[in-house]
C-alpha cells in the first residue's frame, strides 16, 4: 500500500440557499457534498468527473481549503486541515496549489506574467526568484520573453500555461486542476495535457484533475472518481472504469460522449 | 438546389483586416452542414452575416448571400429583415442569456408567430403548447407560465429549440448550442435537434468546435481557419481521412476515450505555418 | 491561432489632451492670479460699470471681458474665482475619495458585518436631499472654506463607497483573488495588491468626476451666498450677480457660467480619458 497524501473522512459541505431565504431567520442550507470518504495516494493522478451540480468543484476547493467544510476531516500528509485557521494554513499553502478553470480571471489583468509567477514565490519566502520564474516558464514550454507580457496579450492556451507555471514554481506536493482545458481549442488542449503529463512524470506530482470530459480524463489519470449529486458513485482505476463501469451513472456518462466517429450510434 | 448559398463572402474590420476571406458554402434544403474551426476562425461570423447581425466594427465588403435564390444584400434593409424573420431562425449558444429573464417563457416561444406572421395570441399559445410537447417537455402548461430562472439549462435550450422551429423556418443556424451544457444533456439536445430537423425538413447550419458533435449531427462539414475555407467535404469522407493537413491535425488533436493510447498531438508548428502561408498567399490575391 | 479581434484600437486620447489643457490653464491662472490679473478683483469703479467685452461697441480694452454692475473687472474676478474653485475641487475631491473608497473597499472585499453597517449607512445617507443637506451643514458649521470642504465630503462620500463596493465585490469573485489565497497572501495584502489596482481606474474616474461635482457644489453654495465671505470673488457669486442684470449685461452671467461648464466637463472627460489610458486591458 502506497503512502497517502490526502485522506478524507465523511466530508460534508453545504451552502446557504439565499433564493429561498425567509423574510426573517436564516436561509435554508443545501448540501453539496454528502459525506465523501476517499484517499489520494502519493504520485497518483486522480480524475474527478461529474456533471454540473455534482459538487466536483466544491470538492476540489475543499481539498485546498478555499472552502471550509461543515464536518468531516481532510488529512493532508497526516495533518487535519479541515478546520484549520487561515493563519495556520498559510505556511502549508505552498504545498497544495491550484490551476484554475478560467485563465483570464485567475491571472490578475494588471500584472505582467513575471509578477504573476513571482508574487507567490516572494510571499512564500523563496530566494533566486528571477531564476525560478525562468525555470517555471521553461517547464511549461513558454519563451522566457513572455515574462514581460500582460495576460490579455496571450492566447488562451498560453494563459493556461502561465497558470500552470505559477503553481509548479512553488514546488508543491499536490496540484488541483479544475476544468483547466474546458475553455480551450482542441489544439491548445492537447498541448496543455502533454505539458501536464510531462510535469507529473518529471516532478513526481500528485494531481487531482477535475473535468466533465472522460476522454481527457482517460488520457491523463490513473484513477477516477465519479461524482453524482454530491456523492461518490464510483471510484476505480482508469482501465477498470472504462472496461467495466459499475455505476449506472458512469455508463450514462460514457455513453453520452460524442466520439469523433460517424459509426458511433446513439440509441 | 441549395437553400442557402454563400458566395465569396468577405467580411472586414473597419481597419480593413479580413475576418472572412471569400467564404463559399451551400446548405441544401433539409441538409445539416457543420461549420468547424477553432476560436477566432470566424465560424460564428458567417451565421451573423447571414442573419444581418454583424458586430458594429465588422462590415460585409464582398460576395453574396443567396437565400432561396434571392440575393439578401440586394434587398433594402427592412425587406431583408422581413425575409430573414420569415425564413431563418437561430438557436443561440447560451441558454442562460438568450431568454429574457423578466418575461414568461410562453410568449417568448411564439414571439415570431405574432410579430412576423401576424398570428392571434390564442393561436400562438396553442402552438406554443404543441411545440413544447414536441421538444419533450413534461407538463408544458406549467412551463409556459414559468420564468426562465425557474428552469434548468437543458430545459431552456429545449425552449429555445422550440422557439426556433415555431415559425417553420426553412433554415436554422445553430451557434454552438450545446457548448454550455453537460455531456448527458448535450446528448439529449443533439438528438432533439436532429429529430426536429428531420421531422420539419429544415436546412441546418451547425456551428461547433467539437468534431465529436459534428459526427453526431451532420452530413457534411466545412472547416475554417482564419476566416478561410480549408476543407469542404462529407462527414463520412472527413472521418475516413481529412484531405487538408490542418484538418488532419485537428482530428488528431481531438481526444477519444475509446483510444487511450493514441497519443494526443497538438496541431504541429509546421502545419500551422503552412496554413498561415496559405492564408497569406490568399490575402495577396484578395487585396491585390 | 490568429485573432483579429485584438486589432480594434481605440481612438487616441484626444479628450485627455483637450480636458487636460483646459485644467492646466486653469491651474496656472489660479496660481498666478495676482500677477496676471489686469485689475484688482475687488476694486469698484462705478464710472466703468457694465462695460461690455472688448469686441462690443463701447468697450474699454483694459477690461478684456467687461465689468459688472459695480465696475469690477470680470476677467480678474474669474481668475481669482478659479482659486477657490480649484482649491475646493482638489481638497474636497481627494478627501471624499479617500473616505468613500476606503469604506467601499472594506465593505466590498471583507463583506460580513462591515458590509452590513456601511451599506445601511449609505442607504440612510442617500435618503437626504444632498443640496439641502449641504446648506443645513453650512448653517451649522458657519461659512468658510473648511465648512465647504467638510460639507462636500459629508454629502458625497457615498458616491464612492457604492461604486467601489460593487467593483470590489465583482473583483473579489474572480479567481485571481482565490489564487492569491492559495499562494498564502493575507486578506489585507490581497485587498491592497490584488483588488485595489483593479479598482483604481474606476476610483480615478470617480475622483475627477467628484472634483467637477465639488466645483458645482461650491458654485451652488456661493450662488446662495453660503460659501466664503461675500467680498471674495467666486464663480457662483458672479453667476448670482449676473442673473440680476442678464438683460443689461449678459457677459456678467455668461463668462463665469461658461468657465464653470468647461471646468466640470473637463474634469469628467479627464477621468474617462485617464481610465482608458491606464487600463492595460482597454488599451
Amino acid at each position: 500500500m502506497s503512502e497517502m497524501i490526502y485522506q478524507l473522512q465523511d466530508l460534508r459541505v453545504s451552502f446557504a440557499d439565499l433564493s429561498r431565504k425567509p423574510l426573517l431567520g436564516a436561509a435554508p442550507r443545501v448540501e453539496v457534498l454528502k459525506g465523501l470518504s476517499f484517499d489520494i495516494p502519493k504520485g497518483e493522478v486522480l480524475g474527478i468527473v461529474g456533471g454540473s451540480g455534482s459538487g466536483k468543484s466544491t470538492l476540489g476547493r475543499a481539498l485546498i481549503r478555499l472552502i471550509e467544510p461543515d464536518t468531516g476531516s481532510i488529512s493532508f500528509e497526516g495533518t487535519d486541515i479541515a478546520h484549520m485557521s487561515e493563519d495556520k494554513l498559510r505556511p502549508l499553502r505552498r504545498r497544495f496549489q491550484m490551476i484554475f478553470q478560467d485563465p483570464m480571471s485567475s491571472l490578475n489583468p494588471r500584472r505582467r506574467v513575471r509578477g504573476i509567477i513571482a508574487g507567490p514565490l516572494s510571499l512564500q519566502g523563496f530566494d533566486n526568484i528571477p531564476a525560478r520564474v525562468d525555470e517555471a516558464l521553461d517547464m511549461v514550454g513558454l519563451p522566457r520573453e513572455f515574462a514581460a507580457r500582460y495576460p490579455h496579450e496571450l492566447s488562451g492556451g498560453q494563459r493556461q500555461r502561465v497558470g500552470i507555471a505559477r503553481a509548479i514554481a512553488l514546488k508543491p506536493d499536490f496540484i488541483l486542476a479544475d476544468e483547466i482545458v474546458s475553455g480551450l481549442d482542441v489544439s491548445s488542449q492537447a498541448q496543455i495535457l502533454n505539458v501536464l503529463e510531462t510535469l507529473v512524470r518529471e516532478l513526481g506530482l500528485t494531481l487531482a484533475f477535475i473535468s466533465h470530459d472522460l476522454s481527457v480524463i482517460r488520457r491523463l489519470c490513473t484513477r477516477i472518481l465519479v461524482l453524482y449529486q454530491g456523492e461518490i458513485v464510483e471510484n476505480a482505476m482508469t482501465p477498470e472504469l472504462f472496461s467495466n463501469p459499475k455505476a449506472p451513472y458512469t455508463r450514462t456518462l460514457l455513453d453520452a460522449i460524442p466520439l469523433p466517429d460517424p459509426d458511433q450510434v446513439w440509441n | 438546389m441549395s437553400y442557402l448559398s454563400i458566395r465569396d463572402l468577405t467580411v472586414r474590420l473597419s481597419n480593413g483586416l479580413p475576418l472572412l476571406r471569400k467564404v463559399s458554402l451551400d446548405v441544401e434544403a433539409g441538409e445539416v452542414r457543420a461549420l468547424v474551426g477553432e476560436s477566432g476562425a470566424g465560424k460564428s461570423m458567417i451565421g451573423k452575416a447571414v442573419l444581418g447581425i454583424l458586430p458594429r466594427a465588422a462590415r460585409l465588403t464582398g460576395g453574396a448571400i443567396l437565400l432561396d435564390d434571392e440575393d439578401l444584400e440586394a434587398l433594402p434593409p427592412k425587406e431583408r429583415r422581413r425575409r430573414i424573420g420569415a425564413k431563418v431562425a437561430l438557436i443561440p449558444q447560451d441558454p442562460l442569456t438568450a431568454l429574457n429573464p423578466s418575461r414568461r417563457v410562453g410568449p417568448q416561444v411564439t414571439d415570431r408567430l405574432v410579430d412576423i406572421l401576424g398570428w392571434k395570441r390564442e393561436e400562438a399559445e396553442a402552438r406554443a403548447l404543441e411545440l413544447l410537447n414536441e421538444v419533450h417537455i413534461q407538463s408544458p402548461e406549467r412551463v409556459i407560465k414559468s420564468y426562465p430562472h425557474e428552469l434548468s439549462g437543458g430545459m431552456r435550450q429545449r425552449i429555445l429549440i422550440a422557439s426556433a422551429f415555431a415559425a417553420e423556418p426553412k433554415l436554422i443556424i445553430a451557434d454552438e448550442p450545446t457548448t454550455a451544457l453537460d455531456v448527458t444533456v448535450q446528448k439529449q439536445i443533439l438528438k432533439l435537434i436532429r429529430e426536429m430537423q428531420e421531422r420539419h425538413q429544415t436546412a441546418l447550419l451547425f456551428v461547433t468546435h467539437d468534431l465529436g458533435v459534428v459526427s453526431k449531427i451532420s452530413q457534411s462539414l466545412t472547416v475554417l481557419y482564419a476566416g478561410k475555407v480549408i476543407e469542404e467535404t462529407s462527414v463520412r469522407s472527413f472521418f475516413a481521412g481529412p484531405k487538408h493537413p490542418y484538418s488532419r491535425a485537428l482530428l488528431a488533436a481531438t481526444p477519444k476515450y475509446t483510444d487511450p493510447d493514441g497519443s494526443l498531438m497538438p496541431v504541429p508548428e509546421n502545419v500551422i505555418s503552412a496554413v498561415e502561408q496559405e492564408v497569406a498567399a490568399f490575402d495577396d490575391q484578395l487585396n491585390g | 491561432m490568429r485573432d483579429a479581434r485584438g486589432q480594434i484600437r481605440r481612438l487616441p486620447g484626444l479628450r485627455l489632451w483637450l480636458s487636460g489643457t483646459w485644467l492646466l490653464l486653469l491651474v496656472l491662472a489660479a496660481v498666478f492670479a495676482p500677477m496676471i490679473s489686469p485689475h484688482d478683483p475687488l476694486e469698484q469703479d462705478l464710472f466703468a460699470a457694465r462695460l461690455p467685452p472688448f469686441w462690443e461697441q463701447g468697450a474699454d480694452p483694459s477690461y478684456l471681458l467687461g465689468t459688472d454692475s459695480l465696475g469690477r473687472d470680470l476677467l480678474s474676478r474669474m481668475l481669482y474665482g478659479a482659486r477657490l474653485a480649484l482649491t475646493v475641487a482638489l481638497i474636497a475631491g481627494t478627501l471624499t475619495c479617500l473616505v468613500g473608497a476606503t469604506l467601499g473597499l472594506i465593505a466590498g472585499f471583507y463583506r460580513g458585518w462591515a458590509d452590513l453597517v456601511i451599506s445601511r449607512l449609505v442607504d440612510i445617507w442617500m435618503a437626504f436631499p444632498p443640496v439641502l443637506f449641504a446648506i443645513l451643514l453650512i448653517a451649522v458649521l458657519g461659512t468658510g472654506l473648511t465648512s465647504i470642504i467638510i460639507a462636500i465630503v459629508v454629502i458625497d462620500w457615498t458616491r464612492f463607497s457604492r461604486v467601489v463596493r460593487a467593483e470590489a465585490m465583482s473583483q473579489g469573485a474572480m479567481d485571481y483573488v482565490a489564487s492569491a489565497q492559495v499562494a498564502g497572501r493575507s486578506r489585507l495584502g490581497t485587498a491592497l495588491t490584488e483588488i485595489l489596482p483593479n479598482v483604481l481606474p474606476t476610483i480615478v474616474a470617480l475622483l475627477t468626476l467628484e472634483m467637477g461635482i465639488a466645483v458645482i457644489v461650491e458654485a451652488i453654495l456661493s450662488f446662495v451666498n453660503l460659501s466664503i465671505s461675500t467680498d471674495q470673488p467666486t464663480w457662483g457669486g458672479m453667476i448670482a450677480e449676473g442673473r440680476t442684470s442678464i438683460y443689461q449685461a449678459w457677459w456678467v452671467l455668461v463668462f463665469p457660467l461658461f468657465a464653470l461648464f468647461l471646468t466640470v466637463l473637463s474634469f469628467s472627460q479627464l477621468g474617462e480619458g485617464l481610465k482608458e489610458h491606464f487600463d492595460p486591458v482597454l488599451r
